[in-house]
């Protein structure tokens, strides 16, 4: 699938999907990566480690900040997978040097497979189910 | 790639200006390329958010010591207020282990060339941009009024964002910087007295709440002091998503004017501060100065103190620019006040300090400082007058 760079990197891994927006400001923890937005999709789930695929961002600015203290304790998402992009977002992936591609149909992809996020060109490869 | 960089935005983004800076242009041009913008743009003026330490946290802190490391502003820069007042927080209640948290904070932002001001109205205090300049501010009230009052052109910035253009002296062209998308979509007919700022406050709740992102024409208020004009700035942005207002015969901006018209009246009016006053909300802490006070405003306030005390079991805090309190210990306001046993706060305020758990209910005139004492820190509020307020605080 092509998409678009937002910021660089190549990275393999397991994607964890969601059909909701993430707020990472108030939404998720920044020191365990636990969703815990009230009736989120992904509530009570990690995203540490994960190829994080949603929608797009929601929230506060503060949000950006967040992303980077996950990144500290090491418990950042891998990868960011987004239809569109928010600015929160792309500032916090910037800031945290996350992998990031956006404008990628992602319900075509499903939590579990192992995918590769090759974010310099933009693409997206489903490696195995 | 639509967006293109003059050879020295090229070499900053290549990194040939150092790491910050580097890092200030990858932000600056991928916020462009999402909002499609074809090139970037100078700014002469920039205002920064995201400095309470109770917002950024560690992780915050040490991304902007990261970028203290070799970042230097390239123009005017100020910063938005602080978890505390940055001398006296020892007599509010501040932690010690907050106050150098916090202290580190601006110190890395000083470090960078960021005048230190801690406060979210720069206009008040020497950051006043002119009509039709482009500026990169943070600090949803701040851009409002810039944007609105003044007509400087600025988008609403996150925090690294404004850091980013305030590194590179610049920002990417798109949204409230192009004349086209700063257009009226609705018009509102204000059908109601506006006395005070609390008024306006909750006008600005009312037409934010309605209005959401679409840009607000409003007819019907033939007069509004700076300090009105401040607190509506402060609420429209709170409640709504807007970060740009027209107010006919008011402020200076060019529009067409939208055909649809939305009425406005006193039982609106009356429905917003309904909402604001929680029921057996017990008063134990008393605010002023969302946004910060103006030196008339704590002219009024010191008036209204002198001689008078403050009721035991409850706090009050009246907050301001540095530079404002300083005016405002010449003109021996701040001796009236703080002999009544009210505080006059600098650099910080009710919604950013670290107040969580402290107090049981907030009174304050402004209704942006309501949706974060209620959200943030769980307080029960009552919107009122500033004199309200005061005749509440030594009743």
């Amino acid at each position: 699938m092509q998409g678009r760079k937002i910021f660089r990197g190549k990275v393999t891994g397991e994607a964890l999907v969601t059909g909701d927006d993430i707020s990472f400001y108030g939404g998720c923890d920044p020191e365990t990566g636990e969703i815990v937005e009230k009736n989120h999709h992904l509530e009570g789930k990690s995203v540490s480690g994960k190829i994080l695929v949603f929608p797009s961002g929601k929230g506060s600015t503060v949000g950006s900040y967040v992303l980077y203290a996950l990144k500290k304790a090491n418990k950042a998402p891998l990868a960011i997978v987004n239809k569109t992009m928010d600015p929160v977002v792309a500032v916090g992936c910037i800031i945290s040097e996350i992998p990031a591609v956006d404008q990628i149909e992602i319900d075509k992809i499903k939590t579990g497979q192992k995918i590769e996020v090759d974010a310099d060109n933009g693409v997206i490869t489903i490696i195995e189910d | 790639m639509v967006l293109e960089l003059t050879p020295e935005e090229r070499e900053m983004l290549d990194g040939k200006h150092g790491k910050a800076t580097r890092k200030a242009m990858e932000i600056i041009t991928a916020l462009g390329e999402i909002y499609g913008a074809k090139r970037l743009i100078p700014v002469s003026s920039v205002q920064i958010a995201g400095v309470s330490y109770d917002n950024l946290g560690e992780a915050g802190l040490e991304y902007l010591s990261e970028m203290a490391e070799d970042g230097q502003t390239m123009v005017l820069t100020t910063l938005n207020p602080a978890g505390m007042d940055m001398l006296e927080w020892k007599k509010h209640g501040i932690s010690p282990d907050f106050a150098e948290m916090q202290q580190r904070v601006v110190d890395a932002f000083e470090k960078m060339g960021v005048v230190t001001t801690c406060t979210c109205t720069p206009y008040l205090i020497g950051n006043l941009p002119h009509y039709g300049e482009h500026i990169a501010w943070a600090e949803s009230s701040a851009v409002c009024f810039a944007n609105s009052v003044v007509g400087a052109f600025t988008n609403r910035e996150g925090g690294p964002s404004a850091l980013a253009a305030a590194l590179t002296g610049r920002t990417a062209e798109y949204g409230l910087h192009l004349e086209e998308n700063r257009m009226a979509q609705v018009k509102y007919e204000v059908r109601a007295d506006l006395k005070d700022t609390d008024d306006f406050g909750l006008i600005g709740q009312v037409i934010g709440n309605r209005t959401g992102k679409l840009i607000p024409y409003i007819i019907g208020i033939s007069k509004a002091s700076t300090e009105e004009l401040k607190s509506f700035s402060a609420s429209v942005a709170t409640y709504g998503g807007v970060a740009i207002f027209h107010m006919e015969g008011i402020t200076p901006n060019r529009t067409t004017v939208p055909e649809k018209t939305e009425i406005i009246t006193k039982s609106d009016l009356d429905a917003a501060r309904a909402q604001l006053d929680d029921e057996g909300a017990e008063i134990d802490f008393i605010s002023v100065g969302c946004p910060h006070a103006s030196i008339k405003e704590i002219a009024q306030v010191a008036e209204m103190l002198d001689g008078k005390s403050v009721t035991e079991g409850k706090t009050v805090w009246i907050t301001t620019a540095k530079p404002t309190k300083d005016l405002a210990i010449k003109m021996g306001y701040y001796d009236k006040i703080e002999k009544a046993g009210a505080f006059l706060v600098a650099d910080a305020c009710c919604a950013v300090a670290p107040l969580k758990g402290r107090f049981k209910g907030l009174m304050t005139d402004s209704a942006k400082a309501c949706f974060y004492a209620r959200g943030k820190n769980k307080f029960k509020t009552e919107i009122r007058t500033i004199e309200e307020c005061i005749k509440e605080a030594v009743r």
